[in-house]
């Protein structure tokens, strides 16, 4: 093991630390780690090819999961960045290919961030048949001085699956302004959820869109955002059907709490006699009813609302 | 042991008189409830049993009441509700609430005296769901009124009251979950629970060691179960005189 393996796995494990994680992992588990525009760690397992270059300012990496793949174990990848300042800028394309199969588990932290910015433009294709969960969960510091800028557009073919799942959850937000464009084939099924907690003067933007355009094709958009003080969340959400027999829903829940502000439009396009689609959207304080049933066991209303708040930005899966 | 006293109760409500708006929807009341007994209030419809409770609970809007509640001897005038919770007294909703998100066990053991999850899985034991099927479930719309009602109970339980208030406890309940519900209110009463069914049916009714009758926001009736079963059933079902009480049942 030379100088530069040691600091590298100094990194790694500093990366995990900051995630409450331990970096020792099975090596039947894939697992990239990233910080700033290094890449410290990459281990990979049959099927799963991932190409990285380093560029300037961040990383340039391509994902393959060979067709008729399944990739047992949720892969890991960690970006990051330590440092209280930098940029951050990702360009990934994940390709998986006819009935391949594989999740996805990325942490994204930047715990001491007073000045960073973490941007990603995604491209993401999934073949016929095949499978692909992403569940991105960020770990941020108490300051408040990253801004999360992810883009993304995602290609499903006829009869796959995909589910990712946005959290945000610990920590201050910053800055976070997310876009995500889906386009589904038949009989495709999307599930895109966004889960964030905002407060002090955090500024939460998230535009999705989704096309089913493929018969058959079904979908979900849920965001579920909590906001206190004086942050601000602006939601956006939009499903567009156009093919027989396609389904979707939009779902945003916000409370609101404090001098906070929130925005809710959920907007629905249907463009073919046999699509339907629905949508739900509630902006507000915490439910009453919610709130004095948990007072009327003891709570106060503090805690009665954490508890509320806790359970909206519980994943449900 | 014929009628439940008035005064020196668990709980005494003294000449409780409650608007809403412009309207009385509680008429100088008085009630008292004995420690460990099954209490019923029955009524028709708009008689003031749910706003009895709500107020008992002190629930946002219903706390501008005139007269006085007390519990074990001290007035909860100006008590949140989860002081009051605190004191010992909760409430188990006609139509309980829905958390997204929120487990089964972490909603049960959110007032329990003791959160452990053996505690929860015993609870739900009770209530008749299996807590290998539900202790992990969201309390959520993907559960049916019948299991949310179940739950709530369950949460009860573990909560250890003094007095729990049921609004319509059957209602949306099918046959063998409400008597799930009725063993539980059994157990309830075994274990020191003083418990006040709001109702107006007839089979909740027989659950309970002694009867209050309300009409109009006041108690026209009280005492036995079997009398007040009979009065409702003759002059309640339908009411003849439009909820105005008559004189001589006032009297």
């Amino acid at each position: 093991m030379n100088n530069n393996d040691t600091s590298n796995n100094d990194m790694i494990a500093r990366l995990y630390e900051s995630l409450g994680e331990s970096h020792v992992m099975a090596p039947d588990v894939a697992h990239v780690e990233i910080h700033g525009n290094k890449v410290l760690g990459l281990h990979l397992v049959p099927g799963l090819d991932v190409q990285a270059e380093e560029l300037e300012d961040g990383i340039r990496a391509e994902i393959t999961v060979a067709e008729n793949t399944t990739v047992e174990k949720p892969v890991r990848i960690c970006f990051g960045m330590l440092p209280e300042t930098g940029v951050q800028k990702i360009y990934m394309t994940t390709r998986l290919e006819d009935y391949s199969s594989i999740s996805i588990v990325a942490s994204c932290t930047f715990p001491n961030a007073v000045d960073v910015r973490h941007t990603m433009e995604a491209e993401i294709h999934i073949g016929k048949g095949a499978e692909y969960a992403y569940l991105e969960r960020h770990v941020h510091g108490d300051a408040g001085g990253v801004a999360v800028i992810p883009r993304a557009a995602v290609y499903l073919d006829e009869g796959a699956r995909f589910r990712t799942d946005f959290e945000l959850i610990q920590g201050r937000v910053g800055h976070i302004d997310m876009e995500y464009e889906a386009f589904c084939g038949p009989r495709s099924i999307l599930e895109m959820s966004a889960r964030i907690n905002g407060t002090q003067d955090d500024y939460i933007a998230i535009n999705e869109k989704a096309h089913l355009q493929g018969e058959g094709a079904h979908g979900v958009l849920m965001t579920n955002i909590a906001v206190r003080d004086n942050a601000t969340a602006k939601i956006q959400n939009t499903m567009a059907a156009s093919a027989p027999e396609a389904r979707g829903h939009v779902d945003c829940k916000e409370i609101v709490q404090g001098n906070a502000t929130a925005s809710a439009i959920p907007v629905v396009e249907v463009k073919h006699s046999r699509a339907h689609v629905t949508h739900e959207a509630s902006v507000g304080s915490v439910d009453s009813k919610q709130l004095e049933t948990l007072m009327s066991r003891g709570l106060n209303e503090n805690e009665a609302t954490d508890m509320i708040i806790q359970g909206l930005l519980t994943p449900s899966y | 042991m014929n009628e439940p006293i008035t005064g020196s109760g668990l709980l005494d409500v003294d000449r409780l008189t409650l608007h809403l708006g412009k309207k009385r929807i509680l008429d100088e009341l008085s009630i008292s409830l004995w420690a460990g007994h099954i209490h019923a209030v029955v009524g028709p419809n708009g008689a003031g049993k749910s706003t009895l409770a709500s107020t008992i609970m002190g629930l946002h809007g219903y706390e501008a009441y005139e007269g006085d509640i007390r519990f074990q001897g001290a007035s909860v005038k100006g008590l949140s509700t989860d002081k009051r919770a605190r004191k010992g007294i909760t409430l188990a909703w006609q139509e309980p609430a829905r958390f997204e998100g929120l487990s089964v066990k972490s909603f049960i053991s959110a007032g329990a005296m003791d959160k452990s999850e053996e505690k929860a899985e015993w609870a739900l034991d009770v209530v008749g769901l299996k807590p290998s099927e539900y202790l992990n479930r969201a309390v959520d719309k993907t559960l049916s009124g019948g299991e949310r009602k179940r739950i709530e109970l369950a949460s009860i339980l573990t909560m250890e009251p003094s007095l729990v208030m049921m609004d319509e406890p059957d209602s949306g309940i099918d046959v063998e979950a409400l008597n799930k519900i009725f063993q539980a209110i059994a157990r309830l009463k075994e274990n020191g629970t003083t418990v006040l069914l709001i109702t107006h049916s007839r089979t909740v009714l027989e659950q309970a060691d002694h009867a209050f009758l309300m009409c109009c926001g006041r108690v026209v009736e009280k005492g036995d179960v079997d009398k007040i079963m009979n009065y409702f059933g003759e002059k309640c079902i339908p009411c003849d005189h439009k909820n105005e009480p008559e004189l001589e049942a006032v009297s």
